[in-house]
């Protein structure tokens, strides 16, 4: 067996390919153009960049429920600053930041109360959507969204038919990837997930590596949030309800595993990608909704199912 | 000459237990220094307090005439101090470079140098094996898929891969989980270190591998050095003497008792990975030891024969019955076990006394198709009553009780549900005098009554005390059944580590 099909992201993409191909070949007409694979790409957007820091967390061996009411926070925020006239220069980053600060106060929380992360996260998944919805007195906030709207827009014919938005997705995506590989934090982040005791004999500070896992993971939210911003244009406190569980099973489909220790940015992404190829061939081939639910939630049981059964051969 | 380690009159107590009061060791560069000691005599502790996992409460510790008090690992690693346990410290998901060099990462520019931390590992591995990576040691292999010598000899490189060296190395019975072959391999390894210059402190029960790869020695005993001095100058024999000792308690009771039938019959037992092979014969109203060491197979015997983990081969037979075991179907048959480990499996520590006390028999609680919380609280009450219990009430959480309450309850439960049977595994582990002497009459009590007791313990006083007959396990192979007064507890520590003098 070559080297690459024993990564354990290898069996996600082949299903990714595989599900790719058998859409074109039954919808050649709408499926395989590019401007469906635009679309595609476009849909990702918010659950890969969320993904992205839901693989940190997960490595590291915890888990963040807070990623939907981080994202709808994030959106409010941005329309909050965008409503009192100031520009999206200041916006954004006040969004990021707000998202940001949740993510350190989860870390700190988790590392100095020493109470497990589900809990930590499913509290504050429920005081930030409360948040939320208290600053935007429990209503959409609709506003000029000051250009927001083009880093999300795909406009073709122009210079650069990409939104912006996805090239984002890509950079961070890379960058995290990079940081895992090449960088003294990557290791330690693997390693307080495959076993904090030995890590901490070796000298790593496991708590200060819990912290920076859920700031960076706030933070990269507070990314995803203003792309969702930037797509509905909208300051939404009920939006993204239940998303941080795509993107948990994102990260689980990519080969990730809850106990920590394991994971890929690339296999998350290829998690994230894989269910909105289904979610949109199911459209494409006029599957009712309730069907492409099924469908989502049985690939999430036989990707794990097949991984495990994958190693425990081994 | 100012020697490599210097221990003086170190304690340290957990509460009101005093695991270390006055421990000397001293220790020269390049010497293989054994630490011995029975069970609970204070040596894991010490490791604990040189390994930074801990602090001392009193006494002093000198590395090359250097005080030394680290307060964490990662200063002791800074110093040059590692320890490599027992139970395995390494990242199961993560290459063998990666946990070579792991909390010791080099980086260039905020980044991994990767080549030199290649090189890094490279030369760590190559220093245990004179100058060629240990074989079968792929750097990039998961630690997962290596066996548990790779992955130990991995954890030796580590702590040979600090940037600073390694000055000492404690080594924490290393060979309790390593075959014949690999046990010779790792000596090389120590011998290597020690041409080197590094001093190795030995840890193990083993006493012939003792003599056979140290120079100086240290003998614990309750938390006190006993003595010290070389191994050539010393017998085995002599060294065991210090490890038993040789106190008398008044704790034990043991009456007249007349064995009755064969109720639990043991051929030729074989579990994964232990025993390898075990047979006993039980009868009703005896008390059967067994002794041996940690990690020899003695639980694993009890839950194999509890129905907790397969049997490999060989029968066990309970009465007339022989056939598939589960721990609901011994029930049945009226046998019970008692597990080491209160708190993870021996008791629900949340719940209530009373609800600890029925789980086994919640059934006989049900009446009218109702559950009668009434009947459970009375029948509670009366154990409580029986066994002098001290607690509140019957509704009160167990993790509220002190240890030996604990202990009474776990007891009451297989009382409870009226097992004639029972396996109990370490019944006295850290629980004070007082309920232990409880514990002690209540076995001899049931013993009389014609019940059968099978009863592991690491405390050879007391088994020697409680007993009427003792079998001691060594490495999964349990021994001959001897009457107690053919017994001390020299010749049963001598078979338990091998050491026939």
């Amino acid at each position: 067996m070559k080297a690459w099909l024993r990564k354990p992201w290898a069996g996600p993409l082949v299903a990714l390919i595989v599900v790719y191909v058998l859409l074109v070949v039954l919808r050649p007409e709408t499926f395989a153009g590019s401007a469906n694979l635009l679309t595609m790409a476009r849909q990702t957007v918010v659950v890969a960049i969320a993904a992205v820091g839901m693989t940190l967390v997960i490595v590291q061996g915890g888990i963040d429920l807070s990623v939907g009411s981080g994202v709808a926070l994030t959106t409010v925020v941005v329309a909050w600053v965008l409503d009192r006239g100031l520009s999206p220069w200041m916006a954004v980053p006040a969004g990021v930041l707000s998202s940001l600060l949740a993510g350190s106060l989860t870390g700190l929380l988790i590392t100095r109360w020493n109470v497990t992360p589900f809990i930590i996260t499913l509290g504050g998944m429920s005081i930030l959507r409360g948040i939320a919805k208290g600053l935007a007195h429990e209503q959409k906030i609709d506003v000029d969204p000051g250009g927001l709207e083009h880093l999300m827009a795909s406009s073709p014919g122009a210079w650069m038919p990409v939104p912006a938005g996805v090239w984002v997705a890509v950079a961070i995506a890379v960058a995290a990837a990079l940081m895992l590989a090449y960088t003294r934090f990557g290791k330690h982040v693997f390693a307080v997930g495959s076993n904090a005791q030995t890590a901490r004999l070796c000298g790593i500070r496991v708590g200060r590596v819990r912290l920076a896992v859920y700031a960076l993971a706030g933070l990269l939210t507070g990314i995803a949030g203003v792309m969702e911003f930037s797509t509905l244009t909208v300051g939404d406190p009920t939006d993204s309800v239940g998303l941080e569980l795509e993107v948990i099973a994102a990260v689980v489909i990519g080969g990730g595993s809850l106990s920590g220790g394991e994971g890929s940015i690339l296999g998350s992404m290829v998690g994230a990608l894989l269910m909105t190829v289904i979610k949109t061939g199911g459209t494409h081939l006029g599957l009712a909704n309730w069907v492409q639910e099924i469908v989502t939630g049985a690939i999430i049981v036989v990707a794990v199912a097949v991984d495990r059964l994958r190693r425990a051969r081994r | 000459m100012e020697p490599r380690l210097r221990v003086r009159a170190v304690s340290r107590s957990f509460g009101a237990t005093r695991a270390l009061s006055g421990v000397n060791l001293q220790a020269a560069a390049g010497e293989v220094h054994a630490v011995i000691g029975e069970n609970g005599a204070g040596k894991s502790t010490l490791m604990r307090l040189l390994s930074g996992e801990l602090c001392a409460d009193e006494g002093t510790m000198e590395l090359d005439g250097v005080p030394f008090a680290p307060k964490s690992p990662a200063e002791a690693r800074a110093r040059g101090v590692a320890i490599v346990s027992q139970e395995l410290a390494v990242c199961p998901h993560m290459t063998v470079l990666e946990n070579v060099m792991l909390g010791q990462e080099p980086t260039r520019f905020g980044l991994l140098d990767r080549p030199r931390m290649r090189r890094d590992a490279q030369r760590a591995l190559e220093m245990l094996a004179g100058g060629v990576v240990p074989q079968g040691l792929d750097l990039d292999a998961r630690l997962a898929d290596l066996p548990t010598s790779g992955q130990q000899i991995v954890e030796i490189a580590r702590a040979l891969a600090a940037s600073k060296g390694c000055r000492v190395l404690i080594l924490d019975e290393p060979t309790s989980s390593l075959g014949k072959e690999d046990v010779a391999r790792l000596f090389d390894v120590i011998r290597k270190l020690q041409r080197d210059g590094t001093t190795v402190l030995y840890v193990s029960h083993f006493l012939e591998e003792v003599a056979s790869i140290s120079q100086g020695y240290t003998v614990l005993r309750d938390g006190v050095t006993v003595s010290e001095g070389r191994i050539e100058q010393t017998t085995l024999g002599a060294i065991v003497e210090h490890m038993a000792g040789r106190k008398v308690e008044q704790l034990f009771v043991r009456s007249a008792r007349q064995p009755g039938d064969v109720v639990l019959e043991v051929e030729g037992l074989r579990a994964e990975p232990k025993p390898t092979r075990a047979s006993l014969r039980l009868h009703r109203g005896e008390v059967l030891g067994i002794a041996g060491l940690m990690g020899a197979g003695r639980t694993e015997l009890l839950r194999a024969v509890f129905g907790l983990e397969p049997v490999r081969a060989g029968r066990v037979k309970v009465g007339a019955y022989v056939g598939p075991a589960s721990p609901t179907r011994r029930l049945a048959q009226g046998v019970g076990m008692l597990s080491e480990d209160r708190k993870a499996e021996g008791l629900a520590t949340s719940l209530s006394i009373a609800d600890n006390l029925t789980l086994s028999k919640l059934p006989a609680l049900v009446s009218f198709g109702g559950f009668s919380p009434r009947r459970q609280r009375e029948q509670a009450g009366d154990w409580i009553a029986r066994l002098g219990i001290k607690a509140r009430d019957p509704d009160q959480r167990v993790s509220e009780l002190s240890g030996g309450n604990q202990q009474k309850v776990a007891l009451a439960r297989l009382l409870h549900h009226g097992v004639d049977v029972l396996l109990l595994d370490e019944p006295t582990r850290g629980i004070d005098v007082g309920s232990r002497a409880q514990i002690y009459e209540l076995i001899d009590r049931l013993a009389c009554e014609g019940k059968a007791v099978l009863m592991v313990s690491s405390h050879l006083p007391e088994l020697l005390g409680t007993c009427d007959t003792i079998q001691v396990m060594r490495r999964g192979e349990l021994g001959e059944a001897r009457r107690v007064e053919e017994c001390d507890a020299r010749t049963l520590l001598e078979e338990a580590t091998g050491a026939i003098a």
